[in-house]
Formats: structure tokens, sequence, C-alpha cells
């Protein structure tokens, strides 16, 4: 428990804020989906490094992957860019 | 899809099915078990479904049979805690541990290295968990898909 461990933590979950902001405010849907995902690996990293590699599994298989594959149907079925 | 994503998807998909398949087999030593597991090897599934395009899918692999393989999960599942319930004690009772059959060696003592032959009924547990898990959470892309492929939406 490091000062490096305390640095890499804040510096994960400020990543974590900045990706998800960028898939509140892109206008492409596809690319917020994208951007989405990048949140939840960073999210699994996070639990990794917190010493929860069973939750941190769960999280990359069924937030990273299954919710962006769900997304990316739905979008595919609708419209890709959102509207005002 | 593009060529590109078909040729990423081909070289990814053994590599997912098998990484999958290998924290099913192991949950009971490393981390990770029949959720984990099964999630992985339904992503590999979906990673299939989008980039082939959902016609491909559904002329290969039917809902009805899915359905069947996750009602095939919950009753194995259910069926080992029944006997438990027989041969142990208790509900759940682990009868297999250090009997010396399937998963039934006793783990050595002192820092060796793991043992897959052990862990009595848990094992087996994984495997049912993993098969309700991979089922369940591929139909549900699989109803999506279909959902989604449909145009005259009313």
């Amino acid at each position: 428990m490091g000062i490096e461990f305390l640095i890499v933590n804040i510096l994960l979950v400020i990543l974590i804020v900045i990706a998800s902001l960028v898939a509140v405010l892109l206008r492409d849907l596809l690319a917020a989906a994208i951007a989405l995902a990048a949140m939840s690996l960073l999210l699994s990293l996070e639990f990794f490094l917190l010493q929860a590699p069973d939750v941190a599994i769960a999280q990359a298989g069924v937030g990273a992957c299954l919710t962006t594959a769900i997304v990316i149907i739905a979008i595919k079925g609708t419209k890709r860019m959102e509207e005002e | 899809m593009t060529k590109i994503v078909k040729t990423t998807a081909n070289i990814l998909f053994p590599f997912t099915m098998i990484f999958g398949l290998y924290v099913i087999a192991h949950g009971h030593l490393t981390p990770g078990g029949g959720f984990q597991g099964g999630a992985i090897v339904a992503s590999g599934c979906a990673l299939l479904l989008v980039a082939y395009g959902s016609p491909w899918v559904f002329d290969h692999i039917k809902d009805k049979r899915l359905a069947t393989f996750e009602s095939l999960g919950a009753i194995g599942f259910i069926t080992i805690g029944l006997l438990g319930l027989i041969f142990g004690a208790v509900f759940f009772g682990n009868f297999l541990a250090g009997s010396g059959s399937l998963f039934g060696t006793t783990p050595a003592t002192g820092s060796t290295l793991a043992d897959f032959n052990t862990g009595g009924v848990l094992p087996l547990m994984n495997f049912a968990v993993g098969v309700k898990v991979i089922a369940g959470l591929f139909v549900i892309i699989l109803v999506m898909a279909y959902a989604s492929s449909i145009k005259e939406w009313s």
C-alpha cells in the first residue's frame, strides 16, 4: 500500500469519470457504446487492483462485452446518429 | 460486417472459447467459476453474432435448443444438491470429497501445485452453472438480435 498504489488508483478513477463523460456527451451512438465499453474495462482493472479478481472477470465479461454487443445490435436496428 | 472484423473474429473466437472453458473447469482452484466462464464463452458467441450477422447465426443455432440447455443446467445443479441430501447428511452436502473417486482426491498440504482432481461436487456444480449461464446469456443476445432484425416493427 505505497504511494504508487494510491496514484494509480486515483488516475484510474479519473479515467473512469472521463470515459463516462465522453459516453454521455458524444453524438455518435456507436462511439458512445465503445466509450462505455472502455469505462467498463477500466472499472474491471480497478476491481483487479483492489484484489477482487472474481468481480473483475465478471465485470470484463458482462459489462465490457455482452452489454456492448446488446447496445450495438440495438443501434443496428435503429439510427446511428443522435438527433436534436 | 467488413472483412477485417470477420478475420479478427475468426482468430479470436477459439482463444475466447478455450479461456472460458478453462475458467469454468478450474473454478475450484483459481478465481472465476461457472458464471464468469459462462459469461466469457457467451461473449465469444456474441462476437460471432456481431461479426457474421444474425441470419447466419439463426441458421446454425436454434433458441429452443438453448432453452433446453439452460433447463439442463438448472436440473443438474439441483440434482447434485438433492444427491447431497441422500448420500451426505445435509442439502448440498459434499459427498464426493475425500472419497477417492471422481474429483475426490484429498489435496496435499503445504505449498504444492494445485491438484485438479479435488473439490468433490464443486467442479460438477461449476459445470452445471456454466452450461446454464452460457445458454441464458446467449439466448438474451439472440432474442435481441431477432427483435432488431425485424424491420416492420408495428
